[in-house]
Parts: structure tokens; C-alpha cells; sequence
């Protein structure tokens, strides 16, 4: 199942923040967003989703599996949302309702989708505990967001957004807010479970060096608009546009380089 | 270089545990380590804003106490400037960019003509005398951390501490400021303490760096040293979790 994206344009309060951005994610491949803040990756992940704020005037296609997105009735959307489509957020701490048992959250999506008992839900919600490597699950579905650590609750967040076997998956900057060692743990599991189950991917991100190790393809985006799509190894190598050379460019000066500075 | 000693002999514990650090005049030091570390609390002991349960911190072979009254810390702030990471909050809103970056001056007493003083200090940070009117809303993420470092350097101070003073900003600006601060550190010569989670930023501004976990320092010394031939299992894990740009990808 492949995902379109053709013209996609978001307005909010007047001012255009997403302009005409196109690109499509073929059936199993990784795409990454790539772009500065303010630069519509985040809006345009969301707009996929149907989950811009109120007041976002949305316009274009996104078309999933045949079916055009835009325009669609939230309960349709809602159907596809955690069943055939995942998605991930930055910030752990608030994707998780505090008040709600963690195993209780991983099992909610396949009681909606799938129908299952709260029994059965809970069963599974263990199964995909394991799943994403979460150490003991059994007694970690018991506890809260609070009692688990910004890694752990990562862990959650996308034995969540994975539990019904969604086809594509879209991470909105998943690592960003998570320590060095911890990002390279996530960044390897979510690797894994997108390979192991043929997912696609729909990951955005700022950090050039994330994206060269999860993404096939990226998008440049700039002030709202596409700027360049390229095999990420063209983009890293030889980019083509300005900004991309500058994003690399100005990354690079920052960067960790592990064969020293010249 | 020859070894002043602008901190002698120091020791702290209290998130940390028996935290040695000499920082010499004129170097340039990078703490790194994860959430927890105690990286913020050293620096915070460092500048006298914490009182360390046990052990003490010298500037300039003078004791650095926190407990002592505003006034008595004075030769302190006049030798120590501070940059915070996130320019939206260490920026009062209500104040015109002029009194930002000149409060120091007023606060401190330093002589001299303290709004000429701001004038200059705005064009050595890359920003326009005439900035001074305005206010920090009217400022980009990289225009306000220059502000910001701007009022940490306006008295002149020896020792400028960053603590992660790059990582709200995009990867543009942090190119930036990153070349604005070790001009800084060549300029003024100016001593420099960073802190950071970022290990690329110390690689390219630090000659030493110190490896906290845990409220310990695992390990220290010369930078290309401490980050090409890592001694310790901890700083080998945490340089393997870096991503690096692969164009061969994933």
C-alpha cells in the first residue's frame, strides 16, 4: 500500500504554511522529512493523519491505499488511524495519558480495531510490550507514564502505535527528545520493526545524521515548500539544492566527527 | 601554557560524588554526559549560584562561597558571565535588549560609559548598535542567543560558562553561534566552560573535556585525546550512540 502525497497545501489564519508539497512513499520504503523549524515538516506529517488543529484550512491529496485523505470524515479516518496507520511523537511524556496504565494504552487501539476483550487486550498489550524490547513486561504494563523513563515510555509509545500492524508508520522527530544513548537504541528498534513487518516510513526529523541512518529517500523542506527529494545517499553526497547544501553544510560544522577535526 | 590555576584544587559532591575539575585560564573545557549527570549541577556549584554539601570551588584562588550574600559574590559575577540554553526564557520580555545586556553593568557598578559599553558589545556578538530599543520579541532564535551572550560578556568577565547553549537552535544558527563564541574565546581570551550533551559542539570548540555519569567524572583530558581514544567502556557507548552523517545510509 503506498502513500501519495500531491499538492498538499495548509493555510492557518491566513498565512500559508505548507505550500503544494508532493512526494510519495512507495510500499516498504523509508522516507524522511528533513527541514529547520517553521519548515511544514511537522504540519505535513500531522495533515496525513487528519490531525491539524482547528483552523487549518487544508487542501491537495493524500492518498493512501487508493483513498483520498483530504476531505475524508473523521470517523473513516479514525478507522485507519492505529489500525493501517501508526504515528509516533516527539514527546513521550505527552503522548501518554498519565492517568492510564501503560498496558492499558498499548492495548486500546486493538479493543477498537480488532474487538478484543480487556482480557485478551491486556495479553497482548504484554506481547507487544516484549515486542519493542521492553524489559519485564509483564509488570510494566502495570505502571504509569510517570514510573517509566523517557527511553521506556518511547518504548511504549511505539509498541502503541505498532500494535494493530500498521502499514506505514509516521515519527514525528521520535528521538529528539531522548539522550544520545537511548536515541541510538530507538532509532535501531524502530529500524528493525519497520524491516521485520515491511512497513513504510514516514520519518521527519531535523538531524541530517538520524536521517542518513533510518531514511531510503528524504524530502527537503523550506519555508513550507519541497526544495529537493533524492535517494538520501544523493542528498548527502551530492545534494543539489542550496538549502540542502547548507543544511549539510552547517551540520557538518557541528557535527561529531569521529575520525577527528582537520 | 603556563598553569595559573584559575581553579585550584576544587571538589565537589553532592548529585555528585567527589567531581574533581581544574580549568585552566585561558582553556576551553567541555562537560559532556546524558540527562543526570550532573553536568548543570557542577556549573551551577562553579558560579557560586549552589553550595556544595562537601568539598569547595576556588576562582582564582579565591573561595568561592554561595551562602554569602549577594554583595560578597560581586567579584564573582564581575569575573563570570552565564549563557543559558534556551534564549526564549532567559530573556526578560518586558526589557528593552538595551537593559538586558546592559544590567550587568548597573548591577556590578562597572565604570566606564556602560551605554557606549552595550553599543559595542552588540556589534562584537554580530548584531547593530541600534538593536538596543528594541525587544527580545522582535528577535529570531539566533538573534536572542546572541543577545543572550552578549549580556554574559558585556562587564568583560574571564570565564564565560555555556550551559547547552546550542541545543534549542536550528542547525544554521548553531553553526553561528558556535563560530561566535570560539571568536569569543580568541578575541577576549576568554576561559570557557560548556556544557553540552552535544559532543560535536565540544570536539570543535573545547581543547579539554570531561565525561560525566551519574554524578561522576568518568573520565578527562585533551579533547582529540578523551574522544579518539576513549579509555572508559561509558564514553566508547556513549561516542558509538552518536549518529554521524552516513551517505551510504541505512
Amino acid at each position: 500500500m503506498s502513500l501519495q502525497v500531491a499538492d498538499l497545501t495548509i493555510d492557518i489564519d491566513g498565512r500559508r504554511v505548507v505550500d503544494a508539497v508532493s512526494f510519495d512513499v512507495p510500499d516498504g520504503t523509508r522516507v524522511g522529512l528533513i527541514g529547520e523549524s517553521g519548515s511544514g515538516k511537522s504540519l505535513t506529517a500531522l495533515a496525513l493523519l487528519g490531525l491539524l488543529p482547528d483552523g487549518a484550512d487544508v487542501s491537495g491529496s493524500v492518498r493512501w491505499d487508493g483513498q483520498e485523505l483530504i476531505g475524508m470524515p473523521d470517523r473513516e479516518l479514525a478507522k485507519l488511524r492505529g489500525d493501517e496507520i501508526g504515528i509516533v511523537f516527539q514527546e513521550p511524556r505527552t503522548a501518554l495519558n498519565p492517568i492510564r496504565t501503560i498496558g492499558r494504552q498499548i492495548g486500546e487501539s486493538v479493543r477498537i480495531h480488532e474487538g478484543l476483550s480487556r482480557s485478551a487486550a491486556r495479553a497482548r498489550a504484554i506481547d507487544e510490550a516484549s515486542r519493542v524490547s521492553l524489559a519485564d513486561p509483564e509488570r510494566i504494563v502495570a505502571r504509569y507514564p510517570h514510573q517509566l523513563s523517557g527511553g521506556q515510555r518511547q518504548r511504549a509509545a511505539i509498541a502503541m502505535a505498532l500494535a494493530c500492524r500498521p502499514r506505514l508508520l509516521i515519527a514525528d522527530e521520535p528521538t529528539t527528545a531522548l539522550d544520545v544513548t537511548i536515541q541510538a537504541e530507538i532509532l535501531e528498534l524502530l529500524l528493525s520493526l519497520v524491516q521485520n513487518d515491511g512497513m513504510s516510513l514516514v520519518f521527519i526529523t531535523h538531524d541530517l545524521a538520524v536521517l542518513s541512518q533510518i531514511a531510503t529517500h528524504g524530502v527537503v523542506l523550506e519555508g513550507g515548500r519541497v526544495v529537493e527529494t533524492a535517494p538520501v545517499s544523493t542528498l548527502l553526497s551530492a545534494p543539489a539544492s542550496t538549502v540542502t547544501q547548507g543544511l549539510l553544510r552547517d551540520a557538518t560544522a557541528t557535527l561529531w566527527r569521529p575520525g577527528g577535526v582537520d | 601554557m603556563p598553569k595559573t590555576g584559575l581553579f585550584e584544587r576544587t571538589s565537589y559532591s553532592t548529585a555528585l560524588h567527589d567531581a574533581d575539575l581544574d580549568v585552566r585560564e585561558g582553556s576551553a573545557v567541555g562537560i559532556i554526559g546524558e540527562s543526570g549527570s550532573g553536568k548543570s549541577t557542577l556549573v551551577r556549584l562553579l558560579l557560586g549560584l549552589d553550595t556544595p554539601t562537601e568539598g569547595t570551588v576556588h576562582f582564582d584562588g579565591r573561595p568561592v562561597d554561595a551562602g554569602a550574600t549577594a554583595r560578597a559574590l560581586h567579584w564573582l559575577r564581575r569575573e563570570t558571565g552565564m549563557v543559558f540554553q534556551d534564549p526564549y526564557a532567559s530573556l526578560d520580555p518586558r526589557m528593552s535588549v538595551g537593559r538586558i545586556v546592559g544590567e550587568p553593568l548597573w548591577a556590578l557598578g562597572v565604570d566606564g560609559d556602560r551605554r557606549a559599553r552595550v553599543r559595542e558589545v552588540l556589534e562584537e556578538v554580530g548584531l547593530e548598535a541600534g538593536m538596543a530599543d528594541r525587544f527580545p520579541h522582535e528577535f529570531s532564535g539566533g538573534q536572542r542567543q546572541r543577545i543572550a551572550i552578549a549580556r554574559a560578556v558585556v562587564h568583560r568577565p574571564r570565564l564565560l560558562v555555556g550551559d547547552e547553549p546550542l541545543s534549542a537552535l536550528d542547525v544554521t544558527v548553531r553553526a553561528q553561534i558556535l563560530e561566535l563564541l570560539g571568536e569569543l574565546r580568541r578575541r577576549e581570551g576568554l576561559t570557557l566552560v560548556l556544557v553540552s550533551h552535544d559532543i560535536g559542539v565540544v570536539q570543535n570548540l573545547c581543547d579539554e573535556v570531561v565525561v560525566m555519569k551519574d554524578g561522576r567524572v568518568v573520565e578527562e583530558g585533551p579533547t582529540e585525546k578523551v574522544l579518539m581514544q576513549p579509555q572508559v567502556a561509558y564514553t566508547r557507548r556513549l561516542l558509538a550512540s552518536i549518529p554521524v552523517i552516513d551517505p551510504g545510509g541505512s
